[in-house]
């Protein structure tokens, strides 16, 4: 049996099939930085820290000895705890169609949004620098009038191309502003997701976590997400009435070239 | 009693794999079941013996099509191999390294998960994306 203890739980396979679909389900449209940053792993639990393959030196070296250590970023351990109630997994097992698993699709969303702010916009704590605040370039204003989106994510396009980044490149927008872009017509009714789309040549992402807007090169090495343990649902421990669970991943998440991006701020 | 299709401890078996292994000892007899209905067919002189055999041989092509549908469906790789030299023209060798290179490689880039591993299976986005 793994750590994550699946053995343990009162749960049919039947069950883990329903729940693991479910998460499969939610966790996608909102695990947005996946879909931009390259994904290297997963390197199982076991798997403690990225390489990055520089040395430090060691200051009270023994006499007549050099002495170097290796740097290394720790990954770190996510959990979004859940419950689900046993009468639920019961009927589950019954055939029923409509179990409730809100407290499942909370966790996924908990988890996603905590996934793609670490990587947006860093997390000092655990010694992550985020792509946002990484950024050599000048932070582009937003502002609040979206019709003018096209000519801040335009300007960020030729920042990147001026220090010889080429595409493709994405975009990442924050709930809010990729709502505002979807509800927006630019003069003579094209839709300014189309425009956008057109300007930055590749896909745009609604990124819960993110803060403003960032446009960024895909792929290419330059933004390094490191998989542990990919996105798994352990087990906790249960009573008469409920199991709890948790959605669990440990990453680690690097910039390689701090100059592929450009972040637009609310 | 026949458990052979069972290499493991069928009790050590989750059920996904222990139907998987059934499935697969499904196909194995589908497949001999179509080879000795080809035997017959070939020595059997009776034309109205012989017209049975091959509606009982068509039988066992579609239990056998319906077998490997079912596992390619349970096995991405498997399916995405598949795809590259089944319904093809043209060498089948060929297209067997060809697609297992693509696929296998493929699969590492998406983050595949490791073997035995329970978790989702998520890896990379980027292609959904692209």
């Amino acid at each position: 049996m793994s750590h994550l203890l699946r053995g343990q739980a009162p749960i049919t396979e039947a069950g883990w099939t329903l729940l693991d679909d479910e998460a499969r389900e939610r966790l996608g449209p909102a695990l947005a930085a996946r879909k931009l940053v390259d994904f290297k792993g997963p390197r199982g639990w076991e798997h403690s820290a990225t390489n990055l393959g520089r040395v430090e030196s060691v200051g009270d070296a023994p006499k007549g000895v050099d002495a170097t250590q290796r740097r290394v970023l720790p990954l770190v351990e996510m959990r979004a705890p859940f419950s689900v109630a046993r009468s639920e997994l019961a009927d589950a097992d019954r055939g029923a169609d409509d179990v409730d698993l809100e407290e499942l699709d909370q966790a996924a969303h908990r988890l996603a949004v905590a996934e793609n702010a670490a990587v947006f916009h860093g997390w000092a704590a655990v010694g992550v620098s985020g792509i946002a605040e990484s950024s050599p370039h000048d932070p582009i204003k937003l502002g609040k009038d979206c019709e003018r989106y096209p000519r801040h994510v335009a300007k960020a396009v030729d920042a990147l191309r001026g220090v010889g980044i080429d595409g493709p490149y994405g975009l990442a927008l924050s709930p809010k502003a990729h709502t505002d872009v979807l509800e927006t017509s630019q003069h003579g009714g094209y839709p300014l997701m189309g425009h956008l789309r057109e300007i930055v040549g590749g896909p745009l992402i609604w990124a819960p976590g993110l803060e403003g807007a960032i446009v960024l090169r895909v792929g290419g090495g330059h933004f390094l997400f490191e998989s542990g343990e990919d996105l798994s649902i352990g087990y906790l421990d249960h009573d008469a009435e409920a199991v709890r669970l948790c959605l669990e991943e440990s990453f680690s998440f690097r910039v390689a070239t701090p100059e592929a991006a450009v972040a637009l701020t609310p | 009693m026949g458990f052979d299709q069972y290499h493991e401890p069928p009790a050590e078996l989750p059920d996904r794999t222990r139907t998987f292994a059934r499935l697969c000892t499904s196909l194995t007899e589908e497949a001999e079941a179509i080879g000795w209905y080809e035997q017959r067919m070939a020595v059997e002189q009776d034309r109205d013996a012989v017209a049975i055999m091959r509606d009982a041989q068509g039988e066992e092509f579609k239990h056998f099509c319906m077998d490997l549908e079912f596992l390619l469906r349970r096995t991405p790789l498997w399916r995405e191999i598949a795809q590259g030299i089944l319904f093809t023209e043209g060498d089948i060798v060929e297209h067997g390294e060809e697609s297992e290179e693509e696929a296998v490689e493929g699969e590492a880039a998406k983050g595949a998960p490791l073997a035995g591993s329970e978790s989702l299976g998520i890896g990379s986005l980027q292609e959904v994306a692209l």
